[in-house]
């Protein structure tokens, strides 16, 4: 490795990166710089970055898009926290029970992709993009309908769609505990996510992407966006490389949903709608797509920006929707790229063509 | 006869979808953008309307014109000042831009008006000064229609029937579906593009005020994100019909109220939501391109 | 340069009369055979009853008027459509059941009129993505960076270098693939369709915006490619001095029907194709 390749090198500073950041952000909260709001945004924010980086494999690299990713999210959230709850008794330890309770909803989010994606990659652009909404509302109206408890007699589910059962036709024993009251969502949850597991998590995502895009499967899943005919002609299937990626994106979703399920101990499925889906999109386009670090620092920077203009309360999402629409228009509109172009050094003008 | 009220119901709540749709159906058929500010633009128009109703003293229908015109003029601003600078722009680009435009009006609402929702009053009175339902009464009174319904039902096929004569016979008309067509070759021939896309606007725009003065009117309650649902809603519609098919939103909308008023009685209430987009997904995979969409494959 | 894989043993059939077949080839089974090939399009026949055989080293031309249907066959052969009626039998295997990209593994790569590279990617990735199948490690491999995935992404680094060689693009190779000039893109097509390991190379149009020495720098390249792969090619094209300089055996569509196949020196005599080309020297006179 005396020759890094360019995309090895930016991939390896990206790393750096986010190891200083870890250091640093452990060192302040270490100190007491941070105050106990900003340190409470730091298990959301590495979820969201993870968010962020999953959604970017399927709008960036698939170059599908997906409204509803926050559905496998919510998957991830609730299986995650029925995974950590049940097992209080059966796993003292709290990061061993996190890890199960993150893998546990990266596998049922991933199942749930692949199950999704069957009918989803079939379509293609905006049809697509109006069934994975259409999807991950259907997921979040699922979760509202269910009551889930446990007792040691183990799980008990109902799915209560009629809304007319309550928590009592669970008949858990005198010990049991209810984990989820269908539209109250999951109440008394043992809040067990940490800033570290976040950060393993964020470098663990970042790994996998990154190794799979440099590989066959990532070529082919790019080739297939760059031209699908074209990708098809020289033998690459289809259907196979959008399902890896679109199973591959919903998993990591679901390990972040995980994380951010067990960081609170009241949460409600309504969390996990359409403009979550909308908010990690957002993410993912203003970071430049396919652009993996583009995305953690989009996704840093606009989660903290709203909290930040706290103080203007009533403002505070008008100016964000402003710095949205303003963002948009500068990168994009031929206007602003040849005023911009005029300050770029080493080249004339506006690029032909 | 309740499974009758019932299809009533759904038709009326419909009719009001497939007004939203056609709006949607034709920015989409022509700027091929999905316009996901359209349903915040509805919410203006149920504020503008109940404003000039409480504050100015008009009259619900010279309020409906109000609206109509405020939301006609939105239509154009944001069309000028967010989408024409990005019609070269990715359509992903725009869809964002569409995101920030609907949170810009949605956050605008909830400053000038407040979060506390607004009680809306009907254009027609649902009920009576006695307080018997101001219906039209059938089959011996067992089976009764509001007015109001039969007047957004009416709306709705004037509107649409309105739409597809414009549409086939006059010039502006005729231009939109060129420009929908092929923009370039549309240019070529004379037809001033920036001009007909702010027409489809405006009309779009008028079209959602209409639909917000007619959703209020069924459902008083009138919020900043009164207009998100019944937009996510309509989108579906469109697409469900055929997006860019101004038959297509009409049928769409239809059967989407429809579905959603059988699913709310027969199934469950949580789940009618559920239940549209799941009917969504399986149209879709059987017709790729909508119930009366054209199914375009791509020329190798 | 030639690490051609194990193709399976021909089957020694003797090709029939009819075929335009070069004696060399006559021995061995064809690499393509179309039998009685026709499609429709909504009540619209675009191809009909199209029979072509083609040597396993020969160097083929489809030609016609525009809109003949030429492109059309091609589509058929790699399956981007369904042919409505006829087989199409790639070394002997029917493809009636097989998908685009099955094709492309029995076999037949191609270019495109209207060049589809993947764009956003670069030179020798959109070569590498060629040599999908060629390499071996699996996804967890990748994930996990294991040895077999390093082995495989140099062999096929090395391979796609080589391959872009033949037309001395090694050069560009981290250039991304969009930015290419015109010329360097459609050769760069050829290279990604070499890539796949084909027996047969479908080039549509390669010389469409070429100048003269471009294209003649084009005719020595593809007989080139035919020597040094061994592989059949069948190609669309306009420019006449390509076809007739370099095809051995030339089939001429019209109107999505055949109506003259033989070598270059037939086909210029035929009155048939010169009248399609042409048009008839006075409409009256014919009736």
């Amino acid at each position: 490795m005396k020759n890094l390749k360019p995309h090895t090198r930016r991939n390896l500073i990206t790393f750096i990166g986010l190891a200083v950041v870890w250091i640093v952000v452990t060192v302040l909260r270490g100190q007491g710089v941070l105050g106990r709001s900003a340190s409470g945004l730091l298990v959301p924010i590495c979820c969201y970055v993870v968010m962020a980086l999953s959604l970017n494999l399927t709008v960036g690299i698939m170059g599908e898009l997906s409204l509803g990713h926050a559905g496998f999210m919510g998957i991830g959230a609730f299986t995650g926290i029925i995974v950590s709850q049940s097992l209080m008794r059966a796993v003292p330890s709290v990061p061993l029970r996190l890890i199960a309770a993150m893998l546990v909803g990266a596998v049922f989010a991933g199942i749930f992709g692949f199950l999704i994606g069957i009918p989803v990659l079939r379509l293609r652009g905006d049809y697509l993009a109006i069934v994975t909404l259409a999807f991950g509302e259907i997921i979040k109206e699922l979760i509202t309908c269910l009551l889930v408890g446990v007792d040691e007699h183990g799980l008990h589910i109902i799915f209560n769609y009629k809304g007319l059962k309550g928590v009592e036709d669970l008949h858990l024993s005198e010990t049991g505990q209810v984990i989820i009251k269908g539209a109250q969502g999951a109440t008394g949850t043992q809040p067990i996510a940490t800033f570290n597991a976040g950060m393993i998590l964020i470098f663990l995502t970042l790994f996998i992407i990154l190794n799979v895009i440099y590989s066959r499967t990532g070529r082919a899943i790019m080739a297939i966006r760059d031209n699908r005919i074209a990708a098809e002609s020289v033998g690459i299937e289809i259907t196979r490389h959008k399902m890896i990626a679109f199973v591959m994106s919903a998993a990591m979703a679901g390990a972040a949903g995980a994380l951010y399920g067990l960081n609170y101990s009241n949460l409600v499925a309504a969390k996990f709608d359409f403009n979550t889906s909308i908010l990690v999109l957002v993410f993912v386009v203003l970071g430049g797509l396919g652009n993996m670090r583009g995305s953690i620092i989009a996704a840093v920077l606009l989660y903290v920006l709203p909290e930040a203009l706290r103080s203007m309360h009533d403002y505070r999402m008008l100016i964000y929707a402003v710095v949205l629409i303003a963002v948009m228009l500068a990168t994009n509109s031929p206007i602003a790229q040849s005023f911009f172009a005029r300050f770029r050094f080493g080249r004339k003008g506006g690029d032909e063509e | 006869m309740e499974f009758l009220s019932y299809l009533i119901s759904g038709i009326s709540l419909g009719s009001v979808y497939a007004i939203i749709a056609l709006g949607y159906t034709m920015v989409y058929g022509i700027a091929k953008m999905l316009n996901f500010a359209h349903g915040d633009v509805i919410m203006v128009g149920g504020y503008i309307s109940f404003c000039g109703m409480m504050y100015l003293g008009l009259n619900g229908w010279v309020a409906l014109l109000l609206a109509m015109a405020v939301c006609t003029v939105l239509g154009i601003i944001v069309e000028g000042l967010a989408y024409r600078p990005l019609r070269q722009a990715t359509s992903l680009a725009v869809l964002i831009t569409a995101i920030g435009v609907s949170y810009l009006l949605q956050n605008t609402a909830l400053l000038v008006w407040g979060a506390t929702p607004k009680v809306y009053q009907s254009l027609i009175p649902l009920t009576d000064a006695s307080g018997a339902p101001n219906a039209l009464r059938l089959m011996g009174g067992r089976l009764s229609i509001s007015y109001m319904s039969l007047l957004t039902m009416a709306a709705c096929i004037i509107i649409m029937v309105g739409l597809t004569l414009f549409t086939s016979r006059s010039k502006m008309g005729k231009a939109m579906r060129a420009c929908s067509e092929d923009k370039d070759a549309a240019r070529l021939m004379g037809i001033n593009v920036n001009t007909t896309i702010s027409v489809t606007f405006a009309i779009g725009s008028a079209l959602a005020a209409v639909a917000g003065v007619l959703l209020c009117s069924f459902n008083p309650t009138l919020m900043p994100t009164t207009g998100s649902m019944p937009g996510i809603r309509a989108f579906t519609a469109a697409v469900f019909g055929g997006i860019g098919s101004i038959p297509g939103a009409f049928l769409g909308g239809l059967l989407i109220g429809v579905i959603e008023a059988m699913a709310k009685a027969y199934i469950s209430t949580q789940l009618a939501n559920s239940v549209v987009f799941a009917v969504l997904i399986v149209v879709l995979l059987v017709r790729p391109a909508g119930l009366l969409g054209k199914y375009v494959p791509e020329k190798v | 340069m030639s690490e051609q894989k194990k193709r399976p043993a021909t089957k020694m059939v003797p090709v029939q009369t009819h075929a335009i077949v070069p004696d060399r080839d006559a021995d061995k089974s064809p690499i393509l055979e179309c039998h009685h090939l026709g499609i429709d399009f909504g009540g619209l026949t675009a191809v009909n009853d199209f029979n072509l055989m083609i040597g396993r080293t020969e160097i083929a031309g489809l030609i016609g008027p525009n809109g003949a249907g030429k492109t059309t066959v091609f589509n058929m052969l790699t399956k981007v459509y369904q042919p409505t009626r006829g087989v199409i039998l790639i070394d002997g295997h029917d493809t009636s059941k097989m998908s685009t990209a099955q094709v492309s593994r029995m076999g037949i790569a191609r270019t495109f009129q209207n060049i589809r590279l993947f764009k956003e990617m670069s030179v020798a990735d959109n070569v590498l993505v060629g040599l999908h199948h060629e390499m071996d490690y699996r996804l967890p491999s990748a994930i996990l960076r294991l040895p077999d995935f390093w082995r495989g992404e140099r062999i096929a680094r090395e391979r796609a270098l080589e391959l872009l060689s033949i037309f001395d693009m090694q050069d560009m190779a981290d250039a991304k693939a969009g930015s290419l000039p015109y010329g360097a893109q459609r050769r760069l097509e050829i290279v990604r369709a070499l890539a796949t390991n084909p027996s047969l190379l479908l080039l549509d149009e390669p010389a469409a915006g070429m100048n003269p020495s471009e294209t003649s720098d084009l005719m020595d390249n593809i007989v080139k490619i035919r020597d040094l792969f061994h592989i059949a090619i069948m190609l669309i094209e306009h420019d006449m001095n390509l076809v007739m300089g370099i095809c051995e055996g030339i089939c001429v569509l019209n109107f999505g029907e055949v109506i003259a196949k033989g070598s270059p020196d037939e086909i210029k005599q035929n009155p048939v194709v010169i009248e399609a080309y042409l048009g008839k020297k006075d409409k009256k006179e014919a009736q």
